[in-house]
């Protein structure tokens, strides 16, 4: 089973291989309503931790996707672009956003785990 | 006060009800020190009949271009409006609307700003068009931005064909964003290849046709050497008419048109308020600024219409919109819209054919006489002619003898000296034979 | 019998469906009669000539009357209703602007022709930028934006200029939270980073916060006052003094100005700069998006860099100073086309005129009175965030909807059956599920205590727990409610021919 971790932005990475792929939980697409755009990175882009990497719409509101680990962009899930409502229907599997290619898998180690980030969320 | 409903008795049961002593509580928060104790040193109240009588003398120290021929163009022209344009923009539900945030209750704006969309975008060519801009220098400003935001590239090539103010407007704008504004010269005699001036670095080029000057041209070689470095094609529209019998940009490549709907519906107001048009292709439509109204269903599954795409909007976005802008030109281009219809195509491309055969009239007319030379092979309904004397002269003596004679073009450039004997003339379907003939004979005796 | 569910064309009495002018038009059909033209010798298109129809509908003149007239019905304006939408200042717009505006002596004329023949049109731009100088006690005046947004970024632009000049360049803009979107978006636009400021608990800046964040490298806070929350910053002029001692501008957002217009002099603040809305404070028409038209007041330390054009008083009578090196200063350029929305200032002299100073104070007052007794009426059924007084609105959040399962988005909408346009929603942000209500001065206490009694029920409705009522809501109007993500999901933005494969 890959390694599913989460960040505080609301993102979850999943790593195989040292490639992550990552999307946003199905607490932020609960929050932020029935998804009508994504913006998704380049190819070949390379991102820094924390650095903004995509952009999510909903109707009324737009938010940032921020990338939780450093590494370059090996893929984009193009099919988000006619049917972005996969993000609301399956946001930990089909409505995933890109991959990475891991700059240092240590930058895993600040991310929650499934139990830590369900006992975040309720704190929220 | 004839505006104001609430009786001295409304007011003293309603601060009762607040259970506060007078109005001076309300503003307990204003520091002491700014509070105005008696009303401020302007003209009290007056009665509609007595402001009526102030505005009627000002606007009889103007000469109204409604009582005199005129050929006054130069980015804004005077056409005949019908009646049922000014008619129905008066109505109460439209004239007094907001901006439609409440769909349900807006449906009439909504539906108008969707033809408006579709209007604008079969004229000019282009895939989509927003539901306006301020006018056409803004238009013009903000199609270069949206191109800078496209490539991401920051130098920017202006035609020397370009209308002057919409070229300042653009470099005010370009200078507080960075972007790298490159200016021809002005092109009065139509023979500029502002092409040369595009590289690997240019975001887009913009050109006006017909050009500041009248002058006609195929944007397709443009468009062909844009695309060949990567940059944009805007195309600047002052005259929309012209797009009766002129081939239009969306036609010959252009891939963003911004212009000015001022000719359509809508009075010459001294240049304002108008309408401005920016439409773009397809692929770019996530980059345009201002309103776009979309077609939908409601719960019962009727057709209807709503603001959609807003998250480019400040409302949404705030220091990340795609531009600042709110409030756009909604009545004036409901104007536009109304006019459109009216005409139909029928009527739009008639309109287009009589303007452009009363200025090659006037243009074969005054350029039989002495001294006087057109300068340009092509034309729609405004063209440049060429004087023996000072145009601005010229103009102000036309102007004494009761014609609006032009415009001249050192009134936009005055630092350029080649402008000086510079005329622009417009002819649209206002100008009657009586005029135009009125006009050469009075230019005759000015020269 | 009783009445029909549905009928067959779909219409329902008053409330007609109206197809597109695209499904109504017919090849040859015109609503307009020309002139012949008499032939030319030949065409100067240079080969240019438009290949193929453009495919524009045509509509006879009973044909387009009568199409407007129905979509017009499927509006709500403030001739139709009370229209307290928040921050908008949606008050009656007098018909008398609209008659003047249109005198031939004005609205025909164009603005190039030689200024000797529009010395009125001057005179009238010049005593309408009369009336705001006085009226804000700030010594000069911008009449060129276009619409508040822009009066926005030409102020931004003046303080930017004004910064270069004396060698101090600075990078960022500091907006509250509770700011319009266009704040932001204006700094933004004016090449600035922008920085939020949080709110008090009392809905008004923190001097703490702020004092913390001016720097050296901040060139300007935007404030607006009275702010989003209805609220008079207590604090301003301690606000304007902690700015100016940091070497920052003191931007002043004047969409409010309708709570303190005659009473209050934002110069007498200590305000470096700020926009005036003429559709909103002075009533001209809104026309379902505008056009607006934003002047924007400028203290003596701006005054120079005042963009172009502007009229200034020559020997002969009044001067349109059009470029630089004809008038003083150092104007940072043009920013729209012309000379300004010179219709819009015709309308909004004409409304200052009629109203005088006299009236315009009593414009403020009663504009607060209004906002005031509403919340008075309200404010035990509903929750008010802030405690009062207000200025000329007044702000509720959803506190009161709590537990219900209603949304400020379902109880505006069952406002709409009410036949009330519901207040401005979900802004400001800084209090959740907001209403903002601004009644203005133009409404009569009959409209606002119906108003309040019809508030009153739906909020005892909510706490009822009829749910499915404000979600289905509004039942009464042209279309119910329509399917935003839909239309965003697929965007169809226009009209296309039967058969038209064209991907949207």
């Amino acid at each position: 089973m890959p390694k599913v971790k989460y960040s505080q932005k609301h993102e979850w990475i999943s790593v195989e291989d040292g490639v992550g792929t990552i999307g946003i939980t199905d607490y932020a697409q609960g929050q932020l309503g029935d998804v009508v755009f994504v913006e998704l990175p380049e190819v070949g882009q390379r991102l820094d931790k924390g650095a903004e990497a995509a952009v999510i719409e909903s109707v009324k509101a737009a938010s940032e996707v921020y990338a939780p680990a450093s590494g370059q962009v090996t893929e984009v899930n193009e099919s988000l672009a006619d049917d972005p409502a996969q993000v609301n229907a399956d946001a930990l599997g089909e409505g995933w956003f890109f991959k990475i290619a891991l700059a240092d898998p240590a930058d895993l180690d600040d991310l929650m785990d499934a139990h830590a980030y369900a006992e975040y969320v309720k704190g929220l | 006060m004839r505006y104001l409903p609430l009786t001295d008795d409304d007011r003293r049961r309603m601060l009762a009800a607040i259970g506060v002593e007078s109005v001076d509580d309300f503003f307990r928060d204003v520091p002491e020190s700014a509070r105005l104790k008696e009303p401020v040193d302007l003209p009290r109240h007056s009665s509609e009949m007595e402001v009526e009588r102030v505005f009627t003398r000002m606007a009889a120290k103007n000469l109204s271009p409604d009582t005199v021929p005129s050929f006054l163009g130069a980015g804004a022209y005077r056409h005949h409006v019908p009646a049922a344009v000014d008619h129905l923009i008066q109505r109460g539900e439209f004239l007094t609307a907001y901006t439609p945030y409440q769909p349900e209750i807006s449906q009439g704006t909504l539906q108008c700003m969707f033809e408006f969309q579709t209007q604008v975008a079969l004229i000019t060519g282009m895939d989509v068009a927003n539901a306006s801009m301020y006018d056409g220098a803004t238009a013009c400003s903000e199609a270069v931005m949206m191109a800078t935001r496209i490539n991401n590239r920051a130098k920017v090539v202006l035609s020397g064909g370009l209308h002057p103010h919409y070229r300042d407007v653009t470099a005010t704008m370009g200078r507080f964003l960075g972007l790298d504004i490159v200016a021809a010269a002005p092109d009065w005699q139509g023979k500029e290849n502002p092409a040369r001036l595009v590289d690997g670095e240019t975001a887009c080029l913009v050109v006006q046709n017909p050009g500041f000057f009248g002058h006609l041209r195929d944007l397709r070689p443009l468009a062909d050497a844009c695309h060949g470095k990567g940059a944009l094609l805007v195309a600047v529209v002052t005259e929309p008419l012209s797009l009766g019998i002129v081939e239009s940009p969306g036609a010959m490549g252009a891939d963003i048109v911004a212009g000015e709907g001022q000719s359509l519906g809508n009075a010459l107001n001294f240049g304002g308020p108008t309408v401005g048009l920016l439409a773009v292709r397809q692929k770019y439509l996530r980059q345009i600024p201002g309103r776009l109204v979309g077609q939908t269903v409601d719960t019962d599954g009727r057709r209807g219409y709503v603001l959609t795409l807003s998250t480019r909007e400040q409302h949404i976005r705030r220091e990340k919109a795609t531009s600042n802008i709110c409030t756009n030109s909604g009545l004036c281009a409901l104007a536009f819209s109304i006019h459109l219809t009216l005409l139909g195509e029928q009527g739009f491309v008639s309109l287009a054919r009589l303007n452009h055969a009363r200025a090659v009239t006037l243009a074969d007319k005054l350029a039989a006489l002495k001294g006087v030379e057109v300068i340009n092979e092509t034309f729609f309904n405004e063209f440049t002619l060429s004087l023996p004397k000072p145009a601005a002269a010229v103009a102000e003596a036309l102007a004494g003898m009761g014609v609006f004679g032009g415009v001249p073009a050192s009134r936009l450039d005055p630092e350029r000296s080649e402008l000086e004997p510079l005329l622009l003339v417009a002819a649209t379907e206002t100008a009657s034979p009586a005029d135009i003939d009125g006009y050469v004979g009075a230019l005759r005796q000015v020269l | 019998m009783a009445a029909p569910e549905t009928t067959f064309t779909g219409n329902r009495g008053l409330q007609l469906e109206e197809p597109l002018i695209f499904d109504q038009g017919r090849p040859g059909r015109s609503g307009v009669d020309l002139p012949a033209a008499a032939a030319a010798a030949g065409d100067r298109l240079g080969g240019l000539e438009r290949q193929g129809a453009i495919g524009l509908p045509g509509l006879s003149e009973p044909q387009t009357v009568r199409h407007y007239l129905r979509l017009g019905q499927k509006n709500y304006g403030i001739d139709s209703g009370f229209f307290p939408l928040g921050s908008c200042t949606m008050k009656h717009n007098p018909r008398q602007g609209e008659k003047l505006a249109r005198l031939s002596g004005l609205a025909s004329l164009h603005p190039l022709q030689p200024q000797s023949t529009v010395q009125g049109a001057l005179e009238l731009i010049d005593s309408c930028a009369h009336w705001l100088k006085v009226l804000t006690g700030m010594p000069a005046i911008v009449m060129s934006p276009a619409a508040g947004a822009q009066g926005e970024l030409v102020g931004l632009m003046a303080i930017r200029s004004a910064l270069e000049a004396r060698g101090d360049a600075r990078r960022r803009v500091l907006v509250p939270e509770s700011a319009h979107g266009t704040n932001p978006a204006s700094a933004r636009a004016c090449g600035y980073a922008v920085e939020s400021v949080a709110a008090n608990g009392r809905g008004r800046i923190d001097m703490d916060v702020l004092k913390e964040k001016l720097g050296s490298d901040v060139a300007a806070i935007m404030l607006t006052n009275p702010n989003t929350c209805g609220l008079f910053e207590t604090d301003i002029i301690d606000i304007a003094q902690a700015v100016h001692d940091a070497g920052a501008f003191f931007y002043c957002d004047g969409a409010n100005f309708n709570a303190i217009v005659g009473r209050v002099r934002p110069g007498d603040l200590g305000i470096d700069c700020m926009h005036l809305n003429l559709h909103k404070t002075f009533s001209t028409p809104h026309g379902g998006g505008g056009p607006g038209s934003g002047p924007v007041a400028l203290a003596e330390s701006l005054a120079p860099f005042a963009p172009l054009p502007y009229v200034a008083h020559g020997a002969d009578g009044f001067l349109l100073v059009e470029h630089e090196g004809q008038g003083g200063g150092k104007p940072l350029g043009r920013v729209k086309g012309f000379h300004g929305q010179f219709g819009m200032f015709a309308r909004a002299l004409a409304y200052m005129m009629s109203m005088g100073s006299d009236g315009l104070r009593q414009v403020a007052e009663d504009a607060v009175l209004n906002a005031n007794y509403l919340l008075a009426g309200l404010k035990d059924s509903l929750s008010p965030p802030f405690e009062g007084p207000c200025m000329h609105e007044v702000l509720f959040d959803d506190r009161f909807l709590a537990g219900t399962g209603v949304t400020t988005l379902d109880f505006a909408k069952a406002m709409i059956d009410e036949g009330f346009h519901p207040m401005t929603i979900y802004f400001p942000l800084v209090v959740h599920g907001a209403m903002l209500m601004e009644p203005t001065e133009t409404e009569s206490k009959e409209t606002l205590d119906q108003f309040i009694d019809a508030l009153k029920g739906l909020a005892e409705r909510a706490r009822k727990g009829d749910v499915a009522y404000f979600q289905g809501a509004p039942r009464l109007t042209p279309r119910r409610r329509l399917d935003e993500t839909l239309a965003a999901r697929q965007p169809v933005l226009r009209w296309r021919p039967a058969g038209d494969k064209t991907v949207e």
